[in-house]
């Protein structure tokens, strides 16, 4: 028996002491960094100070974070608008067309998210080829010049995020039991009714799963921000990154960093009492 | 009969024409004879030549390879025998140390950077391929570890019993039952995995020195500058590389669904 | 003496607060059929799991030829299970699911090929070596997990419900089966079932479980026969339980009183009768007057007539199989089942009739409630 009791725990050690050091440990560090001063050859002194949060709460870093939140939120409504739809409709197809559907989201969600913003960005260029196609349609007359602007940055964090919002809501929507649908419309609910009572409350976790999985790392995602915004969009995940190599501030940058992982875990927190999840549903 | 809308199937159509189009384009112009993206001027190889000759990013296409392949393989290891002991264990810090593990892809990677830049300084690591392949190993451990657990909670536990009711050790009946059926999921797994590595440039970039570059280090600085005719030719490559693990797995889908159904 | 080849212990096992096993013991010989016969739920699972090795009691020992082996692991006792849903392993096939345990034990390939295709003879199955479990019926399945058990000779196999899962006719048909392989190999069988039938078709001894304890081990014929409580007479021989008190005994017979007729006052007529019916005594009853009893008495050998103490209200005709079946209402409430062959009950729904029965047929037991 106890033999067997320590075959199990060395089974589990790797994973628990891997955990503990790689993960925990390094979290721990950030928190305790954050409180660290940086000396005057860019080293970081232990001394206790709250200065790094008091810097956060400047003008430019406090708008930083505003602008980086209203951007996760902005991508995150587009996504919903785009994606809901999207795995919902492809949740209704015929099996053999949901395989090749399937098939089909697959290559862009497996394609190098850099290698598609690159496309992207030739896309927007000015005089690039969405310029071509409106000024030859006749919509526009000269080149919108969109790269390098906010609505570039929005579109390419919907482009690098739609996948994520589409599997997550189509693999709920699958699961569906249709029969309820049609259950409750022979109840007498309207189409409409019955979206809204039956599938939608069904496909709400879906959803909010895609919801976590776009809102959350669109805060990070610094290498958008950088290929489509130029340096015009700076968004928290590019501060940190300057603050770190450039900068050299480290402890301002993990003071940084725990503010964005508090409001990261608040917002994961709400997901999990809104839909009752243990884990991301849906994920894979 | 319901009335029949054509409007889904257009949506579905139009989002996905959508989301190719930036990839079609790259694929496109990777032919260009000409530098800008703005000008057809014919088919050419040529920056296909180019991409092979220049050393630096095949260099770093190597580094790529070899951090993929060692995170994925310490990864698994942790993550299929974390996956099955924690599945039998009824420690109190099991849902814990669970949630803990799952943190690196569930925070924004650019904390996980940035925890990993400074408390591998603070423990004076050499930055390089050690730092790459830990920082890697911790975000490809949650991929793999949670498709085996799916796949262990679906499995029939008498199977096990099975196994050793015929004579066969702990240690025995894990590699022959437990490990095969898990299988597709560790693959499936590792194959994610291995993608989420080779796609990586967030954490990457903050965790090397600067004569160690990963692919997409490379491909970021080079696209952050302007077009670069070579970077097409490398996508491309790359999204052949991709295409083909997508076929690898629904070739592994595929073959454990046979077994289910036939 | 005989020696046993297994011998159960006051084996007690609890999960968190319940109490599943609650005390049993069972020794049983070599090359004996054993039914271990019960309701879902009523320990006989966990039961042969210790006996397997894939559970440990809480006290209690299993003794295995002789040797103490409560604590060895499953893969360290001479004991093979068929399991309640085949548990095959569905990544190998037939043959390799059959090799499995000889492969364990590093036999020879040719051996191994041998003994193979030579127990897949033994349940018919030589035509389906190569295909995969997904691939086969439930009854093939079936065969596939006996095959995959016996194959390693072992002392003691156990099967959980193997039929379970199984149509009527397939698990006749496999009864039999499995009934010819039991004796030609002379392999002790513990088997579990909640199907009488099943337990009466095929065992030497049945042991009747009830809420983790065993209520009666006997052979079929004589918990058939003689069922020594209430469940036992119930659950193997489909008895009707009658309960009364003792008014008197005379020559080895005691009169039991069923029901007072007075009680009935006021009620139709037809329900006064007397209201008691004869139970013959045997020896091992120590019965005095004035005795709370129970009696078993099986369908079959109620009957109707006019010499009858017993008066009841008939409920429901009907004729299932071969069988006719009353359901008889007595004036307290209690309901008696008739049965008999063929179609010959001169009685109607709605009607009264006096019912009673032969002293010899009413067998008493020990009251469970």
């Amino acid at each position: 028996m106890k033999k067997k009791k320590l075959g199990l725990w060395l089974t589990v050690m790797p994973l628990y002491l891997f955990t503990l050091v790689f993960v925990v440990g390094p979290l721990i560090y950030m928190f305790v960094l954050s409180f660290c001063t940086r000396g005057d050859h860019y080293e970081t002194v232990m001394t206790f100070t709250l200065d790094n949060y008091k810097k956060v709460a400047e003008p430019v870093y406090r708008n930083t974070f505003m602008e980086s939140i209203k951007l996760a939120f902005t991508t995150t409504i587009i996504t919903i608008l785009l994606g809901y739809p999207f795995g919902y409709f492809m949740a209704k197809l015929s099996s053999s067309k949901k395989k090749i559907m399937m098939a089909l989201i697959m290559v862009p969600f497996w394609t190098s998210s850099l290698v598609r913003m690159y496309g992207w960005s030739i896309l927007l260029q000015s005089n690039g080829i969405l310029d071509k196609i409106l000024m030859g349609i006749g919509i526009t007359q000269k080149p919108l010049k969109l790269l390098y602007t906010y609505p570039a940055v929005v579109s390419g964090m919907v482009y690098a995020l739609l996948p994520f919002m589409m599997l997550a809501v189509y693999s709920s929507a699958e699961k569906m039991d249709w029969l309820l649908v049609e259950a409750a419309r022979d109840l007498g609910a309207s189409a409409w009714k019955a979206f809204w009572t039956v599938t939608w409350k069904m496909t709400l976790p879906g959803m909010m799963t895609g919801v976590v999985l776009t809102f959350v790392p669109s805060m990070g995602l610094f290498f958008v921000a950088d290929i489509l915004g130029g340096n015009k969009v700076p968004l928290v995940g590019n501060v940190i990154q300057e603050q770190l190599t450039k900068g050299r501030n480290w402890p301002f940058a993990a003071a940084l960093s725990v503010i964005l992982m508090i409001m990261t875990s608040l917002f994961i927190a709400i997901y999990r009492k809104v839909t009752g999840a243990k884990e991301l549903e849906g994920l894979m | 009969m319901k009335k029949h809308t054509k409007l889904p199937s257009i949506y579905l159509a139009l989002l996905l024409i959508l989301m190719y189009l930036p990839i079609i384009i790259v694929v496109v112009y990777s032919f260009n004879e000409n530098k800008l993206t703005a000008i057809w001027s014919g088919f050419s190889l040529k920056w296909y030549e180019k991409l092979f000759q220049d050393k630096s990013l095949m260099e770093a296409l190597k580094n790529s390879l070899m951090l993929g392949l060692f995170s994925c393989l310490n990864a698994s290891v942790i993550g299929i025998i974390g996956a099955v002991g924690m599945a039998r264990v009824d420690y109190k810090t099991k849902g814990v140390v669970e949630y803990l593990s799952m943190l690196p892809i569930m925070i924004p990677e650019i904390i996980l950077g940035m925890v990993f830049l400074a408390f591998f300084s603070m423990l004076h690591l050499p930055f390089g391929m050690t730092t790459l392949v830990i920082a890697h190993t911790t975000f490809c451990i949650p991929y793999i570890y949670m498709m085996v657990k799916a796949r262990l909670v679906g499995m029939d536990p008498s199977l096990l019993e099975a196994a050793r009711d015929l004579g066969a050790s702990e240690v025995r009946a894990f590699f022959d039952v437990t490990l095969p059926l898990i299988m597709p999921a560790v693959a499936s797994g590792a194959l994610l995995a291995f993608a989420m590595s080779f796609d990586d440039v967030v954490i990457s970039v903050l965790v090397t020195n600067a004569k160690i570059n990963t692919l997409p280090i490379k491909v970021f600085s080079r696209i952050k500058f302007g077009v670069s005719p070579e970077i097409n030719a490398l996508s491309t490559i790359m999204l052949s590389v991709t295409l083909m693990v997508i076929l690898a797995i629904v070739g592994i889908n595929k073959k454990t669904e046979g077994g289910k159904h036939l | 003496m005989d020696t046993f080849i297994l011998e159960l212990n006051d084996l007690k096992k609890n999960f968190g607060k319940t109490e599943v096993l609650k005390g049993i013991s069972l020794s049983v010989k070599q090359g004996e059929f054993i039914t271990l016969l019960g309701s879902s739920g009523c320990g006989k699972t966990t039961m042969i799991r210790i006996i397997a090795g894939l559970e440990q009691p809480d006290s209690g020992s299993v003794i295995l030829e002789g040797k103490d082996v409560t604590m060895l692991a499953p893969d360290k006792r001479d004991v093979n299970t068929v399991f309640q849903n085949y548990a095959l392993f569905p990544h190998m096939d037939v043959f390799q699911n059959v090799a499995y345990g000889l492969k364990i034990r590093k036999i020879a390939k040719e051996e191994i090929k041998k003994r193979v295709m030579e127990s897949l003879e033994l349940v018919q199955l030589s035509e389906y070596v190569h295909r995969k479990p997904s691939q086969l019926s439930g009854g093939q399945k079936q065969r596939v997990a006996i095959a995959r058990a016996i194959i390693n000779n072992p002392k003691v196999l156990l099967l959980d419900e193997p039929l379970g899962a199984l149509d009527l006719q397939l698990r006749r048909q496999m009864q039999h089966e499995l009934k010819r392989l039991q004796k030609k190999l002379g392999i002790t069988f513990i088997y579990i079932t909640h199907d009488q039938e099943e337990a009466i078709n095929m065992s030497d001894r049945i042991a009747v479980m009830k809420d983790g304890q065993f209520v009666q081990i006997g052979t079929p014929d004589e918990i058939y026969h003689n069922p020594k409580t209430s469940f036992a007479a119930m659950f193997v021989g489909n008895a009707n339980i009658v309960r009364g008190t003792v008014e008197a005994i005379q020559n080895g017979v005691a009169t039991v009183r069923i029901y007072y007729p007075d009680e009935q006052s006021g009620r139709a007529a037809e329900f006064k009768y007397t209201g008691t019916a004869d139970v013959k005594l045997v020896e091992s009853n120590q019965i005095q007057v004035g005795d709370a009893i129970a009696a078993a008495v099986r369908s079959e050998n109620i009957v109707l007539g006019q010499e009858m103490g017993l008066c009841a209200l008939v409920k429901e005709k009907s004729f299932a199989g071969g069988l006719s079946r009353l359901t008889l209402q007595l004036p307290d409430g209690k309901e008696i089942i008739a049965s008999c062959h063929g179609m010959d009950w001169a009685a109607e729904e709605g009607q009264f009739v006096a019912i009673g029965w032969n002293p010899n047929d009413a067998i008493i037991v020990k009251d469970e409630p």
